[in-house]
């Protein structure tokens, strides 16, 4: 793989990572009116990684859940760096079985480096909560329409993605593993992350030439925090037309299209 | 039992060519005995075989291949293979997948980490697959999603209850983001086997982790775990690297799983086979059959 081209890669990754880059806080104000947040998964707790809520889009009320870094040190603690827990996977479903229950089209930003490793975790099962997100999406009786705004790392990214429209902005990542993390089990060093990331094919180009995703957001030249409202506009814009285009859908051909959507990403011979 | 022991021996013949040089470099020269994995002590491989590959000493539980898991598993001769001839691309062309995918065919004889089919157990008929762990750690890439997916899609229209046995470490990472969205298509398959009205039993057999943890393997309507498994969503070293922190004594075995309320049922190998047969039964699968 060329240096430039590990170069142009590490560029883009730096810049879904800039400390200016706006997360889910700056975008929610600014795509909807009137959100309202709610909290917990009536199991557990309250997961600061997420932030979900109903908000009103363009007269259309929908259900918003988004996952959340943090902007300064002390939020960034607060919010465990955007990487969940279990109640947080089960507090973005709760809200998720309201939209459905509402018929209120789902809007998710995506935003973690992965769910969370630790001890606590574990115990109160982070692979079923995952799992059982994955499940259950696939079976959602309404609209979903995805965006992944920096970083979209691995099972912790997909436990909220499972949609029938997913975008990602022009300077994210959606990726198995963090480059750090593939670097580490495939290069034994989690230093040569850049070299990882060269390998990946995480960026927005690769997935959409993979046809994984559906469409690419535009950014700002400098990235999505030199110039927030085009990129904003370009959002609200995809927001709109999904939401038209998947009302006029039945239920049923919007979950077939769904399992569709999914059912056919592979490669293989026979 | 007596005629699985006997076709096992007969296929322990052949695995003798096959197994991964880090299988055969703990055999004693002979290959009469062999040092258990856990108590260290010498097992002759024929009493492991005869037990199931459970240490007689110390009831460590071997880590099976697909081959000895069918007929561990399922009626003598009942299993039919499906999509066997499909093997993995290499999409992302990560470097030295491909070579790598080579090599664990040739020491395998299999062409990928899933194998599945039909079969029957105690008479009932079942969907039935299983990954080895043998093959690029059981990893999920393209052929593993779609072989499960094709066996939920082969349940759902042969109205048949489905056992899945995971050993995974989770994606194919070389694989990419089309590993991981194929935790998406087996979940959804799975949704639509369990609105079918249909059964699904999960088997997690050391090691359930990652991926296949966070995905399918999950998604039973009861969940079985072998003794001394390792299962969990991460593994322990990127754990232990995060918190900083030593693990606690049993974290992510079974055990622990059943404790936190992760899993139905720790069953040991010997009564894995009458307990998949009860739990079809009660669920009327071979009653009037």
């Amino acid at each position: 793989m060329s240096q430039t081209h590990e170069d142009a890669i590490w560029a883009k990754i730096k810049l879904a990572r800039h400390p200016k880059r706006p997360t889910s806080q700056s975008i929610i104000p600014r795509v909807f009116d009137d959100f309202v947040e709610l909290a917990g998964d009536r199991q557990f707790g309250d997961d600061k990684a997420f932030i979900v809520g109903i908000a009103m889009f363009e007269g259309t009320p929908v259900t918003v859940i988004a996952q959340e870094k943090g902007i300064s040190t002390p939020e960034r603690i607060k919010r465990n760096f955007g990487m969940p827990h279990p109640e947080g996977y089960r507090k973005a479903l709760r809200a998720m079985r309201q939209a459905e229950k509402f018929h209120r089209p789902i809007i998710v930003f995506i935003d973690t480096p992965g769910a969370y490793p630790g001890i606590g975790a574990e115990q109160r099962g982070q692979a079923q909560a995952i799992a059982y997100n994955l499940f259950e999406m696939s079976g959602i009786k309404t609209p979903i329409i995805a965006f992944v705004i920096s970083e979209g790392g691995s099972g912790g990214a997909l436990a909220i993605g499972v949609a029938d429209k997913v975008y990602m902005l022009e300077n994210s990542i959606y990726s198995i593993l963090s480059p750090e993390g593939f670097a580490s089990i495939l290069f034994k060093d989690s230093t040569l992350a850049k070299k990882a990331a060269g390998l990946m094919k995480l960026t927005a180009d690769d997935l959409l030439s993979y046809q994984i995703i559906d469409g690419k957001i535009k950014e700002a030249p400098g990235g999505f925090h030199e110039d927030i409202e085009l990129t904003i506009k370009q959002i609200k814009l995809t927001i709109k037309k999904d939401i038209k285009r998947l009302s006029s859908q039945s239920n049923t051909d919007i979950l077939n299209n769904r399992y569709l959507k999914y059912r056919r990403i592979g490669a293989y011979t026979e | 039992m007596g005629a699985i022991i006997e076709k096992l021996k007969a296929q322990n013949e052949l695995k003798k060519k096959e197994i991964v040089p880090e299988l055969r470099q703990r055999d004693i020269p002979g290959g009469l005995f062999l040092a258990c994995e856990k108590c260290h002590g010498a097992i002759y491989q024929k009493v492991l075989d005869d037990n199931l590959r459970v240490c007689p000493n110390c009831q460590h539980h071997f880590r099976l291949n697909a081959r000895e898991r069918i007929a561990y598993t399922l009626d003598e001769g009942s299993f039919t293979e499906r999509y066997a001839t499909m093997t993995s691309l290499n999409p992302l062309e990560m470097p030295e997948y491909t070579e790598k995918l080579k090599k664990s065919i040739d020491l395998s004889q299999m062409n990928e980490a899933f194998v599945c089919g039909t079969g029957t157990i105690g008479q009932i008929n079942i969907a039935f697959g299983v990954l080895d762990p043998f093959f690029m750690m059981g990893s999920m890439g393209s052929v593993v999603g779609e072989k499960i997916t094709r066996l939920v899609e082969l349940s759902i229209e042969e109205k048949l209850p489905l056992v899945i046995i995971a050993a995974s470490g989770g994606a194919r990472m070389q694989e990419g983001i089309y590993s991981l969205m194929q935790m998406a298509k087996t979940s959804a398959a799975i949704k639509r086997h369990s609105d079918a009205g249909l059964f699904y039993i999960s088997i997690l057999t050391d090691p359930t982790t990652g991926g296949v943890a966070a995905s399918f393997a999950s998604l039973g309507d009861i969940l079985i775990a072998e003794p001394d498994a390792l299962i969990g969503f991460a593994g322990p070293r990127v754990i232990k690297q995060t918190i900083q922190q030593d693990l606690p004594e049993g974290f992510q075995t079974s055990s622990f799983q059943l404790e936190h309320g992760q899993v139905d049922i720790v069953a040991k190998r010997s009564q894995l086979r009458p307990l998949l047969i009860r739990l079809l039964r009660l669920h009327g699968y071979g009653v009037n059959q």
